[in-house]
């Protein structure tokens, strides 16, 4: 019985949640559940899962866009049907994996994979992204779907990623390097603990549309969503409530307009980019920790931001060379010292790249412990 | 050719990685979406904001689904009658199933669905682990939902002031790692909290993550305000054969994920004992020793050796509170609160510490404060008292080094009250 518009309550059906994922789980996957009892990857971006049982599952994993049209599944529905009896898995990174029992089926899975690519020419399915290299980068929306960001995000991945492709189907890196992409502080991809983070920045204080403001937003709202008290009631030529940013108290980040549609700040000057890097999740080793802002803004520069895409490369290739087998980007920044992660990466140290934040303090050096 | 010209966006239909682009243009070429022009009015609306450097997307409207007060995201063009395919946009988040495994079968049901409501665009999946259909209007929502329940069982994800989605790792279902069963905790409290994930009711979002182990696959201790990270409280199961073998080169160590540069021949010793961030560890040349007590479980060595050395059986979770991204008071990770919780269904214990916290927040939490900046401005202690919880050093790096102690009356002896008058019998003035 279709949804019938005249009675859009009838025969309602809510709060059922999501499927049960034992629904979708490979035979073999759920009969070997929490009996697993090691891995290897055997090639990058191939990897098999060995159980107690003595049962295998091979598991081979493709990049992906995290942008993806339908048609596009469909076509990794075929391949699961053709190889894996009908089973995927998405990963956590955008990435695909094809779980298959039936080793026969792994290389022609793996060269099928490989030999397809999109009209324009690129990979539609790059085999990778395990082990000591760069994984997929987890990305937001940017210019593509959001009203906030100060940069796009799938057009500067797919830079990023085509200039760095070597690192994704090689292990070949002292340890792994995660990349996230956001395109503003709103971080709806939480990039803070990556080991390089590309993060969309504004730098010019919101404007005030005055003659719709009153209309649009919550004044006081507004005023309390400003994290340094930069926003304070005003009124316009004409006699109408508004609203006014002291300037220099504006840290750029985009709370107001979150709150208030009439105070937008991306603009195509004052916004871009700034990276971070030196974070990290996991506890292996050390703990896990915050990124860094090396590069407090580079310009946007579409379609393919040339000095972003230089600045991440930069960044990895210097640690490639220096770092120790292990070494997370962060672990090897501290090791060595901040003072030469600039000098190695002849990154510029700037005024912008001191803490004077809430928590500054606990980021300067109390000590006379330093490199000359 | 689609409607528009898109020199700019063309150029990243070049290189090796897979082209969003590309895929975009054989949905326009291929795709039988019901909102014809939806997918071309994309790369025209994209097309303008690399000439421009800016977005062309407004604030979203409250839209949304009867009796829901999440799962759509409203989203407008601020160039409609340029891009009138894409004038009205809205996003719907469709909660995933447990650790993403899916069906070609039921992908495809998704897959038709939405072409017979949307755009035929999605993202897989989006930042907090929904399946996300990107764009359509409103007249499609209540049709889209009725079928997506009626035919497929299948309900919306979280936004808003909501629980949002819950995420987890692939956990026991192919990880040698996991200690407890993160699809199932996973799934059970999302079903449990359903109220709270579709209809607004806290100050603001609120996410739980289930990593199964710490080497936090799912990124818990940096993005959910109640993260469940895997642990174990007894030994670590040591095959000394299979360490014989590491050693002896018979096994590729690290399960061959450094394999692309030659490192030399496997160090035991430099690369496992020594890197032990406890120096527990000790090989005399024929046997691995472990003193377990002093571990603190980073996992490196499991890591290395996952065929020699395996998590104890004594598995739970250590909960930690409070991560978020800098928004507004600066970034903030998670903190250890409960070392350590047996995770088995039906989960009770941890229900009754999700609702303990939830109540706190919900009374006390400021509009937009997260639990994090929520418990940085009551203290640590309070969230302790809400939680019922004894202190314990595993809870903080350090002890305080300021002696600003807000002591309280009962602790103190004699309580506060005081005569001035007896004080100034034995004091003058």
């Amino acid at each position: 019985m279709p949804y019938d518009p005249s009675a859009p309550l009838k025969d309602r059906i809510t709060d059922i949640g999501p499927r049960h994922y034992g629904e979708f789980l490979p035979p073999v996957i759920k009969k070997n559940k929490g009996k697993w009892l090691y891995h290897e990857i055997l090639q990058p971006g191939v990897l098999v899962h060995v159980a107690e049982s003595g049962d295998k599952v091979f598991s081979v994993r493709v990049g992906g866009c995290r942008l993806m049209s339908v048609e596009h599944l469909r076509e990794i529905c075929d391949i699961a049907d053709k190889y894996c009896d009908g089973y995927l898995r998405f990963t956590t990174r955008n990435n695909i994996e094809f779980l298959l029992a039936d080793e026969s089926k792994l290389k022609p899975l793996v060269d099928d994979l490989k030999s397809r690519k999109f009209s324009g020419g690129s990979n539609k399915f790059p085999v990778g992204g395990t082990g000591a290299g760069v994984t997929n980068i987890v990305h937001t929306q940017g210019w593509a779907h959001c009203h906030t960001p100060a940069i796009d995000a799938s057009g500067v991945v797919k830079a990023v990623m085509d200039a760095i492709y070597d690192e994704f189907d090689h292990m070949k890196l002292p340890a792994p390097v995660r990349v996230s992409l956001a395109c503003c502080l709103n971080m709806c991809g939480a990039v803070h603990c990556s080991d390089i983070a590309i993060l969309g920045i504004h730098r010019k204080p919101p404007m005030v549309d005055g003659e719709w403001i009153d209309k649009l937003c919550e004044l006081p709202l507004a005023i309390a969503a400003c994290p340094t008290g930069a926003i304070k009631p005003a009124k316009t030529a004409d006699g109408k409530k508004s609203l006014e940013v002291k300037a220099e108290r504006c840290m750029f980040c985009g709370n107001c307009y979150t709150m208030c549609a009439a105070m937008p700040l991306a603009d195509e000057l004052g916004s871009g980019i700034a990276i971070l890097v030196g974070g990290k999740l996991s506890n292996r080793i050390s703990k896990p920790k915050f990124s860094k802002v090396v590069i407090p803004f580079i310009p946007n520069e579409p379609p393919r931001w040339p000095s972003t895409v230089e600045a991440v490369k930069n960044i990895i290739d210097v640690y490639s060379k220096d770092a120790h087998k292990y070494e997370r980007l962060g672990d090897w920044a501290e090791r060595i010292g901040w003072e030469r992660f600039f000098e190695k990466t002849n990154i510029p140290f700037t005024h912008h790249l001191i803490d004077d934040y809430r928590f500054a303090y606990t980021t300067w050096r109390q000590s006379t412990q330093f490199k000359f | 050719m689609g409607k528009h010209n898109t020199p700019m966006l063309d150029e990243l239909e070049k290189g090796p990685w897979p082209s969003f682009v590309s895929d975009i243009k054989q949905q326009v070429a291929n795709g039988k979406h019901i909102l014809k022009e939806a997918p071309d009015d994309l790369l025209g609306v994209m097309e303008l904001s690399y000439v421009d450097k800016v977005t062309h997307w407004k604030h979203g409207g409250i839209v949304g689904v009867f009796g829901y007060g999440g799962g759509i995201i409203g989203r407008y063009c601020d160039q409609p009658q340029m891009f009138p395919g894409v004038a009205h946009f809205h996003t719907v988040r469709v909660n995933q199933p447990s650790s993403k495994f899916y069906t070609a079968k039921y992908l495809r049901e998704l897959c038709d669905l939405w072409e017979r409501h949307g755009s035929g665009l999605t993202n897989m999946h989006g930042s907090t682990g929904d399946i996300v259909f990107l764009g359509t209007t409103t007249d499609h929502l209540e049709p889209l939902f009725f079928e997506m329940t009626h035919e497929l069982n299948q309900d919306l994800g979280g936004s808003g002031s909501n629980l949002r989605t819950p995420e987890c790792c692939l956990g026991q279902s192919r990880c040698e790692f996991a200690c407890y069963d993160t699809q199932e905790a996973c799934d059970n409290l999302t079903h449990e909290y359903q109220d709270e994930l579709h209809r607004p009711a806290f100050p603001y979002k609120f996410k739980f993550k289930f990593d199964g182990c710490p080497n936090g696959c799912v990124a818990s201790i940096a993005r959910s305000d109640m993260s469940f990270i895997g642990t174990w409280r007894d030994n670590i199961r040591i095959d000394q054969a299979a360490v014989k073998a590491y050693v002896g080169g018979e096994f590729a160590p690290n399960a061959g994920a450094y394999s692309g540069r030659d490192w030399g021949k496997f160090d035991i010793l430099k690369e496992v004992v020594d890197l032990c961030p406890t120096n527990c560890m000790r090989w005399d040349g024929s046997k691995l020793e472990i003193n377990d007590k002093e571990c603190v479980r980073c996992m490196h060595c499991l890591n290395v050796m996952p065929r020699a050395l395996r998590k104890g059986l004594d598995t739970g979770t250590s909960i930690l509170f409070g991560a978020k991204a800098p928004i507004l008071e600066g970034a903030q990770m998670s903190t250890l609160t409960v070392p350590f919780l047996k995770m088995e269904s039906p989960f009770s214990e941890a229900k009754d510490l999700v609702e303990k916290v939830w109540d706190w927040w919900m009374e006390e939490g400021k509009n937009r404060e997260r639990l994090g900046e929520l418990i940085q401005r009551k203290s640590f202690q309070e969230f302790l008292r809400v939680c019922e919880l004894d202190p314990d050093p595993r809870m903080v790096d350090e002890p305080r080094s300021n002696p600003y102690i807000f002591w309280k009356e009962e602790e103190v002896e004699g309580g506060w009250t005081r005569d001035i008058d007896a004080f100034r019998a034995k004091h003058q003035r």
